[in-house]
């Protein structure tokens, strides 16, 4: 990591530890908390679809995956959310396990289908398991028993700095597989899977590391949304809608970038929150809207993301198409 | 006669209705460089394909050391020492020329820092350190090919296959890279090349083997090859016929 890199990432992190601290307002505060969750799910998806360049449009069901778990463990067993988080990491890990050893056999467009795929089966099913709380969904019950109780109802302060740790501890995941071997095969895969293939990388093994780590990280997001919400269903926590907002939020940044979920979560969270404003309660959908429009402009102008517009004046873009520095050169 | 390094039995490969190779074999021996000759579609990258894994053949054999590795997926034969390039280049662009390396160079050596090293080496041995830490989409075609000869070299085989490296390239940039294989065989790993380019391959080659049509239908020293009748009319033409006895 460069010098002036390392600045920006200090900089980014003593932000946002100061930040609730200085904007008191709940509705600020609550705005800051869904940058930091979006971020940290934006992560989670870009170490699969921006990495190894696997889009997966599914992933909302390792999000639920974890959401669910830790809920079933806390209501049923009454095991701590913290527990169950770890939990609902494995389980998702598992669930990923069998997705990918079909999914994989299919390359570009076809796995991005079959993913969606996925995501729908699962919501359907849990739609349809009364055990798992059908269309109605869990509340969790509302009453603060510390920090092992993960419920914190008298200020959002905690939920911010539980979810500020928790896209740290992402980022700093992503970070130790991006320099890795598994991160170097990773982006090969992406690039050239023949070449990769060539030179011993084995395409089913690594994509399928990839996806287990970016399904756990998923799940943890996962169960932050359960305790923060405090009630869960599959509308809320399995939608393909949600899925596209993962990958939604790594694309708009710069995809296989570390930095691109961050800043594509802040500008997506900020979208979101100002057409709420301006469409109020009827704009249910609007957020669709945005979406639909967002994934045009940025795959006709800017297909880098946000990074990219930095990236291309001090030199060619790393994530750029592999045309643009080809036509400067003729 | 040194032992064999890899040996090719009745390799048949099917497409269909399509036959793209029949019943071909030839050897090899260690640190020998055999030329792969034949018009175009006469089944060469095919072969290339299936001794590299990347097509289980119809039936027939190949044998590396004794071993059949026919059938195997690519990475397996990568790991056994068989490493190959493209006919059109297939380098990592999202990376520098050194990260290019690096993926290879880590099939050995799993520690990022020592995978940096023995990329770096290879970089050298192959004279693109001066590059290696540009994106390597900004390098010319010919050092694109270099580039991948250089990674092929980074996972240590003992088997090289070089598909069409010096297609395109000018006279010099040929001249420079007959004699980078040269130093490869030279450092004991095996090639199997294939060329249209003539003044690459003739001077270098201990042995050639010509395939038309999917069959092989000459297999020799390049001088004795060159003045066989049925390869001239089958594609070499007049210009190439050595001087007679």
């Amino acid at each position: 990591m460069s010098r002036r890199a390392k600045l920006v990432w200090l900089a980014a992190a003593l932000v946002a530890l100061l930040f609730p601290l200085v904007a008191a307002r709940p509705t600020w505060q609550n705005t800051a908390i869904l940058m930091l969750m979006t971020a940290q799910m934006g992560v989670a998806w870009n170490i699969l679809g921006g990495y190894a360049g696997q889009v997966s449009l599914g992933h909302a069901a390792f999000f639920g995956a974890g959401a669910y778990v830790s809920t079933l463990l806390s209501i049923k067993l009454g095991l701590s959310p913290w527990l169950g988080m770890v939990a609902g990491a494995g389980v998702s890990a598992g669930l990923s396990l069998l997705v990918g050893w079909p999914c994989f056999r299919l390359k570009g467009h076809y796995f991005a289908m079959a993913t969606i795929a996925v995501g729908e089966i699962v919501q359907a099913v849990v739609n349809g398991w009364e055990f798992l709380g059908g269309a109605v969904g869990f509340y969790l019950p509302l009453q603060e028993k510390g920090f092992w109780g993960f419920v914190f109802n008298r200020s959002k302060l905690p939920y911010y700095y539980i979810a500020l740790g928790l896209l740290a501890f992402s980022l700093l995941v992503n970070w130790a597989v991006a320099r890795s071997r598994t991160g170097y095969y990773l982006r090969a895969i992406k690039d050239e899977p023949d070449a990769a293939r060539s030179l011993g990388v084995s395409l089913t093994r690594y994509k399928q590391t990839a996806m287990v780590i970016s399904s756990a990280l998923a799940a943890m997001g996962g169960t932050l949304y359960a305790q923060k919400e405090l009630f869960i269903d599959p509308g809320s926590t399995l939608s393909t809608s949600l899925s596209i907002k993962m990958a939604l939020a790594a694309i708009m940044g710069g995809v296989g970038t570390l930095a691109g979920p961050v800043v594509g979560a802040v500008v997506l969270t900020a979208i979101e929150e100002a057409s709420r404003v301006a469409f109020g309660g009827t704009g249910r959908g609007t957020d669709l809207v945005v979406y639909g429009g967002l994934i045009v402009v940025i795959a006709v102008f800017q297909p880098a993301g946000i990074l990219g517009l930095f990236a291309s004046r001090r030199g060619p873009a790393r994530a750029a198409p592999a045309e643009a520095p080809a036509k400067e050169a003729a | 006669m040194s032992p064999l390094l890899l040996e090719v039995r009745g390799l048949t490969k099917r497409f269909g209705g399509l036959t793209a190779n029949e019943d071909v074999s030839f050897s090899l021996s260690a640190g020998e460089i055999v030329g792969l000759l034949g018009p175009n579609g006469a089944g060469k990258t095919t072969v290339f394909n299936s001794l590299a894994g990347f097509f289980a053949p119809t039936s027939g054999d190949i044998l590396l050391e004794g071993r059949s590795i026919a059938g195997l997926p690519p990475e397996r034969v990568a790991a056994l020492g068989v490493a190959r390039t493209f006919q059109i280049v297939r380098i990592f662009k999202s990376m520098t020329v050194r990260e290019n390396v690096m993926v290879a160079a880590l099939l050995r050596h799993r520690a990022v820092p020592v995978a940096r090293r023995k990329a770096d080496e290879a970089l050298a041995f192959t004279g693109l350190s001066g590059r290696a830490g540009d994106p390597a989409g900004q390098l010319t075609v010919a050092e694109q090919k270099r580039l991948e000869v250089t990674r092929a070299l980074a996972i240590e085989p003992r088997l090289l296959l070089l598909d069409e490296v010096m297609a395109g390239l000018t006279s010099s940039e040929v001249h420079e890279a007959v004699e980078m294989v040269k130093r490869i065989r030279d450092r004991g790993i095996a090639c199997v090349v294939v060329e249209h380019v003539m003044e690459g391959i003739m001077p270098i080659a201990d042995r050639v083997v010509v395939l038309e049509r999917g069959r092989v239908i000459a297999d020799g020293p390049p001088a004795a090859v060159a003045s066989d009748a049925a390869v001239i009319a089958a594609y070499l033409g007049e210009e190439y016929r050595a001087p007679g006895p």
